[in-house]
């Protein structure tokens, strides 16, 4: 349960979050927030099942569905994103289930679990690529300017009122963490993450909870492609889906932690004013150097710091608070057969 | 009507036989990831992105110093093997006692390094080596030269791995290691230079295939993306570290995306291979050749 004072310190935080856009008004900083929010959901969305062992590479693949599904109804059909966004998620969570059942179905773990998510990834940036009359192949996708209703077609023009979308979806996703946490599943799936045959003797569907989880993730991710999407006005393969964005999302969920509900939040904002910071230091002159370093510090990262930024800071402020589990002592711990 | 199944059987006879000489050059990538898998239990997220650098080093040393291509291809083996030690003297090395999933998500750091590092020192410009070799006309057939040398190349390399496994001291001792890793330390033999070899070896195995995929392709930082996903497929449909598996998957693979492309873009038959490696998850689910445990 969340202790009284807790429960003030959010409460003060969100207060402070909603007033900002209100009291500060320098646009820039207002994208970087937004896009923060919107790939901190993402990052949470992420860690909602890599938490529990189940590390997919895959992300990317609904991300990507998620954006190009919304933006290619409201192009093409001229269905309003209130309509295509429900659409694109559900299609996200049909292809989980589709990727999902078989890999869990026949403990697919371990390596196999996060190369067939990472091959998954990597298909959906080529049908992407392939289908280029209708999604502009790798040049990028802009859907269509709304001539009528703003509200009905989701695009806004000033940055206050995605600040505040964004700032909600964020809301929902932290809020879908916690009460995952404190949810029934939370053990099973902690239990499965631990040992696979131990958890299925004692009486967990470990099928049915790995699905669970992994469609509520794909879902979300869904969601967050296709905020992006309306937020940014434009998509490239390369910006929502295949095997760069889903690794981004590893990492990011790592450097903040992945076993605090606000980690993932936490490395979106590392991971993104890092990479600004070294995009305009570097400026236009020098393309990829923000990578560079940006990878660099990722694999430093693995070696030496693995349970992540805030993780590690908790850890410092409250020693030995409760005695730690066994697979929260690894960035990510996969259950391998036989152990 | 006669006429046309004429036509059509000659090409879906050479998208066949294209096929196979595509799945050469897959099974040789895969070998190499097999072999990193299967002795160091690690999977290198980054292995076509070291082909990648091979490309280029290809490209560089033909393009610009004008070395012969005969004498280019040792040097980018050898740089590229290289490279496979030092990925695993830098990164894997400090994780081995880490959890499995930990030295697979460095190797993915390692894999942004290269790219942004390939786009840095060389731009994204696509490149090509700009040796046009000779078209064989075989019948009503045709067959690019460059794909045949590949996949003889890559028999070649493929046999000779075989042979350094099966033949040599230290290949036997890679294979005991892949199959018990305590004991074998235990039995006199240096791990971790075992591990050094191994290594350098997937990276001579990443060359070569550089060599040969240059010569059919445009070289670009992106380009790992464009072959890297399908060779892990290969290599979990063969089941991981399962050399002759991974070897029939090369070609089951190259032959699905050479008939998908016959009849559409060479796109969806990467996309056939995807919904074919499904299909085969829920049939044998531990690898082509796996024993029921």
């Amino acid at each position: 349960m969340m202790g009284q004072g807790r429960l003030a310190a959010w409460a003060v935080g969100l207060a402070a979050l909603v007033a900002l856009p209100f009291l500060y008004r320098d646009p820039y900083h207002l994208h970087i927030l937004v896009l923060i929010l919107i790939w901190s959901f993402a990052y949470t969305s992420w860690s909602m099942m890599g938490r529990f062992g189940l590390v997919s590479l895959g992300h990317g693949g609904f991300m990507g569905i998620g954006a190009y599904v919304t933006a290619l109804l409201w192009n093409h059909l001229g269905w309003s994103p209130w309509i295509g966004i429900p659409i694109a998620m559900v299609t996200a969570g049909a292809l989980a289930l589709i990727v999902g059942y078989p890999c869990f179905r026949f403990r697919i773990t371990g390596h196999y679990f996060v190369l067939v998510t990472l091959a998954l990834s990597g298909i959906v940036l080529q049908v992407i690529t392939a289908t280029r009359d209708y999604t502009g192949g790798s040049l990028g996708y802009t859907p269509n300017r709304a001539s009528g209703n703003k509200l009905l077609a989701l695009q806004f023009d000033d940055k206050t009122t995605w600040y505040l979308i964004a700032l909600g979806v964020w809301l929902f996703g932290i809020v879908v963490w916690h009460w995952v946490d404190r949810s029934m599943a939370r053990y099973a799936l902690e239990a499965i993450s631990e040992d696979e045959d131990a958890a299925a003797a004692a009486g967990v569907d470990v099928t049915a909870e790995k699905l669970k989880i992994t469609l509520l993730s794909a879902v979300m991710t869904a969601l967050a492609g296709a905020i992006y999407c309306q937020y940014q006005m434009f998509i490239t393969p390369d910006t929502v889906s295949g095997i760069a964005v889903s690794l981004q999302m590893v990492f990011a969920a790592i450097v903040g932690g992945l076993f605090v509900s606000l980690g993932p939040t936490f490395g979106a904002v590392i991971t993104i004013l890092l990479a600004e910071t070294l995009r305009i230091g570097f400026g236009t002159k020098a393309v990829g150097w923000d990578n560079l370093v940006y990878g660099v510090l990722l694999v430093l990262f693995i070696i030496f710091l693995p349970k992540g930024i805030l993780g590690s800071l908790l850890d410092r402020l409250k020693p030995q608070r409760k005695v730690p589990r066994a697979h929260e002592q690894e960035a990510v711990q996969i259950a391998r057969p036989g152990t | 009507m006669q006429a046309f199944l004429d036509i059509f059987d000659i090409y879906l006879l050479e998208a066949v036989i294209n096929g196979i000489l595509l799945g050469g050059v897959l099974a040789l990538l895969a070998l190499g990831l097999n072999l990193i898998f299967g002795v160091i239990d690690v999977t290198w997220i980054c292995y076509a992105e070291l082909v990648m650098i091979g490309m280029y080093a290809m490209y560089f040393m033909v393009q610009y110093y004008g070395v012969s291509y005969f004498v280019a291809a040792p040097l980018t083996i050898l740089l590229v093997a290289v490279l496979g030690a030092a990925l695993h003297y830098l990164v894997i090395a400090p994780l081995l006692t880490a959890p499995p999933i930990n030295q697979l998500l460095a190797t993915g750091g390692v894999l942004f390094v290269l790219q942004s590092f390939a786009t840095v020192a060389f731009g994204i410009d696509f490149r090509n080596l700009g040796i046009r070799l000779p078209v064989l006309a075989f019948g009503d057939m045709n067959f690019s030269y460059a794909r045949l040398l590949s996949f003889l190349a890559a028999l070649v390399g493929m046999v000779a791995v075989y042979l350094f496994m099966t033949r040599t001291f230290t290949g036997t001792a890679i294979r005991a290691i892949s199959q018990d890793r305590q004991i074998m330390a235990l039995m006199g033999v240096d791990t971790r230079r075992i591990y050094l070899i191994t290594s350098a070896l997937g990276g001579a195995l990443a060359g070569l295939a550089a060599c040969l995929l240059v010569l059919q392709y445009d070289v670009h930082p992106f380009v790992g993306l464009s072959f890297g996903p399908i060779t892990f497929l290969i290599c979990v449909l063969g089941g991981l570290g399962n050399f002759i598996g991974g070897f029939i998957a090369a070609f089951l693979f190259a032959e699905i995306i050479s008939l998908g492309g016959l009849f559409s873009d060479l796109e969806w038959g990467y996309v056939l291979a995807f919904a074919f490696f499904i299909v085969m998850m829920f049939i044998r689910p531990a690898g082509l050749l796996a024993r029921r445990r």
